[in-house]
């Protein structure tokens, strides 16, 4: 059964922008009026992070933000609510939701993946959740469910796990673009990044990849582009919302500027 | 399931406890260590390095002393392993000369850690500064405060010591750091975790490496008791590093009764505690499956302790597999009688101890133990860098 994220993959081709915000970020209630905002802005996909006190991969920004959204209220279940008629206004857009297996475990996998499901969410993204340990406990669930796992690959990814993940989803295969957690800058030497992102366009995978780690602007995007389906902004969002009146206005602003 | 307390299974867990939980970023590193320790660890050159280092330099084998003035007043037979009396004053340094070679062998040139109390802090700038290796140090913002004379000796070790600033700024969030250290850093670095937790392999590189402390108790117990098996060992936990090296070689020995004693802070029940094992559900924290501090919703809640390095809210996966089994017995100790127990030692024994370990001895009276049982305790580190903290609350102590 085909989903979302690959009918917007199928429709588009290249180019395509997926935008992560925090929910409950600025405002607990901003969740809903930034995911509409970001797809009339011409997002292609959304990235909803959940937010967690001790993001591991996260970079100063998002683990700000996270912090305020916590402080806001946000939890699993006032996401699930704010999600609820979601897919009446925002119909193809595809969503994901990421965050840290933790929160998860406590919700419920199953409980988890059901309300997601029935808000319409079409993928997960999970970085501290093993292989190992998703296709043992989490892989069936996810499928009853029809949501795709996003995996992540970094430069040290052996090419033989590469395979094995490009193997375990249907959606996009998630290329950390450096050393790094989120939001930092590119400070591998020059040539690096492409060799990198060449020797994984050179395997031929199965899935599209989407480049994220440091991408920001309107120019680190369209480089990303060149080597990749497309890519992946968090951080920059972040900051753009950052004490903001109006969040939906200044997101789309903020799109605007990467998309023109 | 794990079939011993000792060792984990290959994938690290003991139980249900363990694992490694981490984000693709750290996979190379974290399985670069597992598929290497071990094997490493066995060479016989390794071992030899290892043994030198922990007799010329660390100062091991440490005493066991009979502490005849504690004995008489709570009425057994008191035994103290001097940890305190390691080079740089704790226990901690057993592992971080282990790991140092670890690191060197696997071609590692830059180290980080973190740091609670200071002192795996001290212990890691003291072997970065024998090595020759930059050492870099994450500490909690609170606790720099709360164990200054820590932060000068890592600084005059040639240590970097980075202030972590999230959270609550103490232990969790040193963690946090220093893992997304070791993000940014995929190569050339090593982290040196302090204590039995984080993503498997490191609760039992540590535990193993610590195991020392329990080995030498043995041949010791031989020689002064006639027997190599205690009635009791007491020690103090927080991760749990301390407390893995003395159970270690007492874990497949149903006789001995392994007493783990956590910080409950103001009391366990007050919401400012550090008592993982009675406030703690499974969790995932530093990449490992363990008992954890939380809210409903999962997210790691704040732990509180007066001692900065039993304030950390979770504990490592072999201890939760040895509250969760039934094979230790968890004492929760408050801030005050643990002070009390710093006067006590000082005044009955002549010997100053950390407040950590001062949680441990305070626990002598709550064992149930006969006049003529083995109790040995852990003294897993000295007082000087809490001299602050214990002149503060003279009154309390005295």
């Amino acid at each position: 059964m085909q989903n979302r994220i690959q009918q917007a993959f199928q429709k588009k081709g290249k180019d395509l922008l997926n935008i992560y915000f925090t929910a409950g970020y600025p405002t607990l209630d901003a969740t809903v009026p930034l995911i509409k905002a970001i797809s009339a802005a011409g997002a292609d996909l959304i990235e909803i992070g959940m937010p967690f006190s001790d993001p591991l991969a996260d970079g100063p920004v998002i683990q700000q933000s996270s912090t305020v959204a916590l402080a806001n209220g946000m939890n699993m279940r006032v996401l699930f609510r704010q999600l609820e008629g979601i897919r009446q206004e925002v119909t193809d857009t595809p969503i994901l939701l990421m965050g840290y297996l933790n929160p998860v475990m406590q919700f419920g996998v199953e409980n988890f993946c059901r309300e997601a499901a029935a808000a319409g969410v079409d993928g997960i993204i999970l970085p501290d959740l093993p292989l190992d340990d998703y296709v043992a406990e989490y892989q069936e669930t996810f499928r009853k469910y029809n949501l795709r796992p996003v995996f992540l690959i970094t430069p040290q990814t052996a090419p033989e796990r590469i395979r094995r993940i490009d193997e375990l989803t249907d959606s996009f295969l998630y290329l950390v673009s450096g050393p790094g957690t989120t939001g930092g800058q590119n400070t591998q030497a020059e040539g690096v990044q492409e060799a990198y992102f060449q020797r994984i366009e050179a395997m031929n995978l199965r899935n599209p990849r989407l480049i994220g780690f440091g991408i920001g602007d309107k120019a680190s995007f369209q480089n990303a582009c060149q080597h990749a389906e497309g890519a992946i902004i968090g951080s920059a969002l972040i900051r753009a919302l950052e004490g903001v009146e109006d969040a939906p206005a200044a997101a789309t602003r903020f799109i605007s500027s990467v998309l023109k | 399931m794990s079939t011993t307390y000792q060792k984990p299974t290959e994938r690290g867990y003991y139980g249900q406890f363990g694992g490694a939980f981490i984000p693709e970023m750290l996979y190379p590193n974290v399985e670069e260590l597992r598929q290497n320790y071990l094997d490493i660890m066995a060479e016989p050159a390794f071992q030899e390095e290892y043994q030198q280092l922990l007799r010329d330099y660390v100062g091991r084998p440490t005493p066991l002393f009979e502490a005849k003035r504690l004995s008489e007043k709570y009425n057994t037979r008191v035994f103290l392993k001097r940890e305190d009396l390691c080079h740089t004053g704790a226990h901690k340094v057993n592992n971080t000369v282990g790991q140092i070679l670890l690191a060197k062998r696997l071609g590692k040139t830059r180290i980080i850690a973190e740091t609670g109390a200071g002192q795996h802090g001290v212990a890691t700038a003291t072997v970065c500064a024998l090595m020759g290796m930059q050492c870099i140090v994450y500490m909690g913002e609170i606790d720099m405060e709360r164990q200054k004379p820590n932060v000068y000796r890592m600084r005059l070790l040639g240590a970097e010591v980075r202030a972590a600033m999230s959270g609550s700024r103490t232990l969790k969030d040193a963690t946090n750091e220093a893992i997304r250290d070791w993000i940014s850093n995929p190569v050339d670095t090593h982290y040196i975790i302090g204590s039995v937790v984080g993503p498997h392999p490191y609760p039992d590189l540590v535990a193993r490496l610590q195991a020392v402390i329990s080995e030498e108790m043995r041949k010791q117990l031989l020689e002064k008791t006639g027997s190599e098996l205690p009635q009791y060992v007491v020690a103090c936990v927080g991760g749990g590093s301390n407390a893995a090296g003395a159970f270690y070689h007492f874990l497949e020995e149903p006789s001995v009764k392994l007493v783990a004693v956590e910080a409950a802070g103001h009391g366990v029940n007050s919401g400012h505690s550090a008592a993982t094992s009675v406030l703690g559900k499974p969790g995932i924290i530093h990449g490992s499956r363990t008992l954890l501090m939380q809210d409903e919703d999962g997210q790691i809640t704040e732990p509180y302790s007066l001692s900065a390095g039993l304030d950390y809210p979770g504990i490592g996966p072999l201890h939760a597999f040895l509250a969760d089994s039934g094979r230790a017995r968890f004492i929760s100790i408050e801030d005050e009688p643990a002070l009390k127990a710093v006067a006590e030692c000082s005044r009955l024994e002549g010997i100053i101890p950390a407040l950590e370990t001062a949680h441990a001895l305070a626990a002598l009276g709550q064992l149930g133990a006969g006049p003529d049982d083995v109790v040995v305790v852990n003294l897993s580190g000295r007082g000087d860098k809490d001299l602050e903290t214990y002149i503060k609350y003279a009154d309390a102590i005295m």
